[in-house]
């Protein structure tokens, strides 16, 4: 008997089922077909300017850095300013993003773009995050050409740009526009909801910030878009 | 790993003695325990989400078999395969497998308590693959020969100018004069000596927070980031994780999101909440060719169906032993095993034997903080005092323990003479005690007074005075 059966056979037993209970296979196929949605708090049930407010507030409130622009036109200056207070060189690597590739990046002085996906010695990357998230103060991103998965961890600094409209309430309105994007039960190889940079409390519970991803998050929100 | 629990006693009485331990639980006193008030009272719908998890994770059990073969097959759909492991010695097979047949030498870890439980890393090293952990906490007490003190601060049992003294010993590539007071001088050093490891490691393990029926995907939950590059960085991605992990839907995922970081480290939301689904699409440019999960049951099945089916809704969240005087006393090794504190003190004999894990669910006061803060509602110390009594039943524990709890059964299953005893005892009592009000020693009580003194009693009963109390209508008790 191979592990697959042996282990189904002892839950089976152990709940004293029987493997085709119509029931039981129907409360399965109701809840994977219907996801019923549970409690989600007020918090984030807000009119949009407000909603955009409390992201900011939030991503603030766990060490992000958040700035907003009134255009997509204005996101590579920002991104140049950012680079340039932070003595860091002009360079920054992102994927193929329409978005990101429809910016006006020549406006940007020296500012150097390198294609594809990060490597170590990649000091920022830039993504455009498919979604933020006003209740936690979170981004999401997903994987693929466009955004690769190493631009969110290898570079120190992680640029992020969101528009204002893609700031859901919540964390089930962000996923629930995930499954409108790619189907339902189907999802990108990696989605990443990434709440301020990276940190680490495991020496003496002193709270560090740059463990092993980003040791900042700058976030630019564009609002008139 | 070699399971010391049969020796708690030794072992906690050597943790009270350990100045530096001592030190170091400090942190876990005044770590934790705040951060989690202030992120639980800033959520007014904490409780209900408390309720909702619950019904999610009981409806999943009770169907536990059809959502892994719903989640199995969205896993194979997205280009994964899912291998099913009875035991610990099945699933450390099968990951050597995998590892073999991609040649690796060397695997990177992200922090997992499932792959403490199986003992993988000593196994791969025996097999001559290299483990590197990449959780600083893991990687700190991997470089000491160790294993966790706490399911979620792996090194909280060791002090800023220990974590120096190893990291001196085992980079000895850097220079000697380097700065090393500060922890974030640590942080740093850890992460330069870690980057290149991501990078040159062949297969990457991670465990599982989730596994979610409706998308096959795997979820892990961090703050350093190690996990991503872990399971990103490598060729092979192996997830290690039991079979109580998986939920039905990416709302019921949400649900529980909300309660696991807030019950352990008082975030809203951890760093990085990552949901990993088959393997590399043909268009990335990053992610690993091949993926893998590993569903371990070892022991789970034989808590469904049983009083201790409710610990399978725990989420490993580490607030039970956040809040425990008995953990904060003595730390997370003297348990004996993967699991410490109350959840370890439930799930160990369930999963080691109750003949070797006795000591655990009898290490607690009862005083129930652990299922107060709980964010899955399971009632700790009710499942402790089962196995109290299952130790009882099958005569686990020493004779002078047996006899003492037979003699008080006999009181106290005859009302009666058990009243007639105690107004016979406690004027007794009370009158020998009346001068100094308590007892520094007495007969048969020497467990009590030998660590603190036994007020002496006022001279009557409970059952006198409520008699009393009722016949004069006063109903103020």
């Amino acid at each position: 008997m191979n592990g697959r059966t042996a282990v189904l056979n002892k839950l089976r037993a152990a709940l004293g089922v029987a493997r085709d209970d119509e029931a039981r296979t129907q409360a399965v196929a109701w809840r994977l077909a219907e996801t019923p949605t549970g409690v989600v708090p007020a918090r984030g049930r807000l009119p949009e300017k407000d909603r955009v407010a409390l992201f900011c507030e939030k991503a603030r409130q766990v060490s992000a850095s958040v700035e907003r622009v009134a255009s997509i036109d204005d996101v590579p200056g920002a991104v140049s300013a950012y680079l340039r207070a932070r003595n860091l060189p002009a360079s920054v690597r992102m994927g193929t993003d329409a978005r990101l590739k429809a910016m006006p990046w020549q406006t940007a002085g020296s500012l150097k773009v390198e294609p594809g996906p990060a490597g170590p010695q990649d000091e920022a990357g830039v993504s455009f995050a498919f979604a933020g998230i006003a209740e936690t103060g979170t981004v999401l991103l997903y994987s693929g050409e466009a955004n690769p998965t190493t631009v969110n961890f290898l570079p120190e600094h992680h640029i992020v740009a969101v528009d204002a409209s893609d700031i859901a309430g919540d964390l089930e309105a962000a996923l629930s526009a995930i499954r409108q994007a790619f189907g339902k039960g189907t999802m990108p190889r990696t989605l990443n909801l990434i709440t301020g940079p990276s940190r680490s409390a495991d020496i003496e519970q002193t709270l560090l910030l740059g463990a092993h991803g980003p040791r900042a998050l700058h976030l630019i929100v564009i609002d008139g878009s | 790993m070699q399971i010391t629990s049969p020796a708690f006693k030794e072992n906690a009485r050597g943790a009270l003695a350990d100045p530096q331990l001592q030190r170091a639980l400090g942190h876990v006193r005044s770590g934790f325990i705040d951060k989690r008030k202030v992120a639980v009272d800033a959520l007014p719908e904490f409780d209900a989400l408390r309720e909702s998890a619950r019904a999610i994770k009981d409806h999943t059990l009770t169907h536990l078999d059809l959502y892994l073969e719903a989640y199995e097959r969205k896993v194979e759909e997205a280009g994964g395969r899912v291998h099913w492991a009875e035991t610990a010695e099945d699933a450390r097979a099968i990951i050597l497998d995998i590892c073999r047949a991609s040649g690796a030498r060397t695997v990177t870890k992200g922090k997992s308590m499932i792959t403490e439980e199986i003992g993988l890393n000593a196994f791969l090293e025996k097999e001559g693959i290299r483990p590197v952990e990449t959780d600083l906490g893991e990687y700190i007490i991997q470089l000491r020969n160790e294993h966790p003190s706490h399911i979620i601060a792996p090194a909280v049992h060791l002090n800023r100018d220990q974590v120096e003294t190893d990291f001196r010993h085992a980079h000895t590539h850097l220079p000697e004069e380097r700065d090393l007071s500060e922890p974030v001088a640590l942080l740093g050093e850890a992460r330069e000596v870690l980057r290149s490891q991501f990078l040159a490691a062949d297969v990457g393990i991670t465990g599982a927070n989730f596994l979610v029926a409706e998308t096959g995907s795997s979820v892990i939950v961090t703050n350093e980031g190690n996990g991503d590059l872990t399971q990103t960085l490598p060729k092979v991605h192996v997830v290690v994780a039991s079979i109580e992990k998986v939920v039905p839907t990416l709302e019921d995922l949400s649900q529980i999101l909300r309660l696991l970081a807030r019950s352990a480290t008082g975030q809203e939301m951890s760093v990085y909440t990552t949901l990993s689904t088959g393997s590399r699409r043909p268009n990335d440019p990053d992610g690993p060719e091949e993926y893998h999960v590993v569903l371990i049951d070892n022991g789970r099945s034989a808590m469904l169906g049983t009083e201790f089916q409710e610990m399978l809704r725990c989420i490993r969240c580490g607030a039970c032993m956040n809040h425990c005087p008995v953990y904060h006393a003595v730390g997370g090794h003297a348990y004996g095993w993967v699991y410490p504190g109350p959840m370890g003190a439930v799930l160990t004999p369930a999963l080691a034997g109750l003949d070797k894990a006795g000591h655990l669910p009898n290490a607690s006061t009862f005083c129930g903080r652990c299922e107060a803060v709980c964010p899955m509602k399971i009632p700790l110390p009710k499942m402790m005092r089962h196995w109290r009594e299952r130790e009882f039943e099958r005569a686990l524990n020493p004779a002078v323990d047996r006899y003492g709890i037979k003699v008080w059964a006999m009181f106290a299953r005859r009302p009666r003479l058990y009243r007639l005893a105690t107004s016979l005892a406690m004027p007794a009592l009370a009158l020998v005690g009346r001068r100094k009000g308590a007892f520094r020693r007495l007969p048969l009580a020497s467990g009590w007074t030998q660590y603190r003194d036994l007020p002496a009693p006022e001279g009557r009963t409970f059952m006198q005075q409520w008699r009393d109390r009722s016949v004069s209508g006063g109903a103020e008790i």
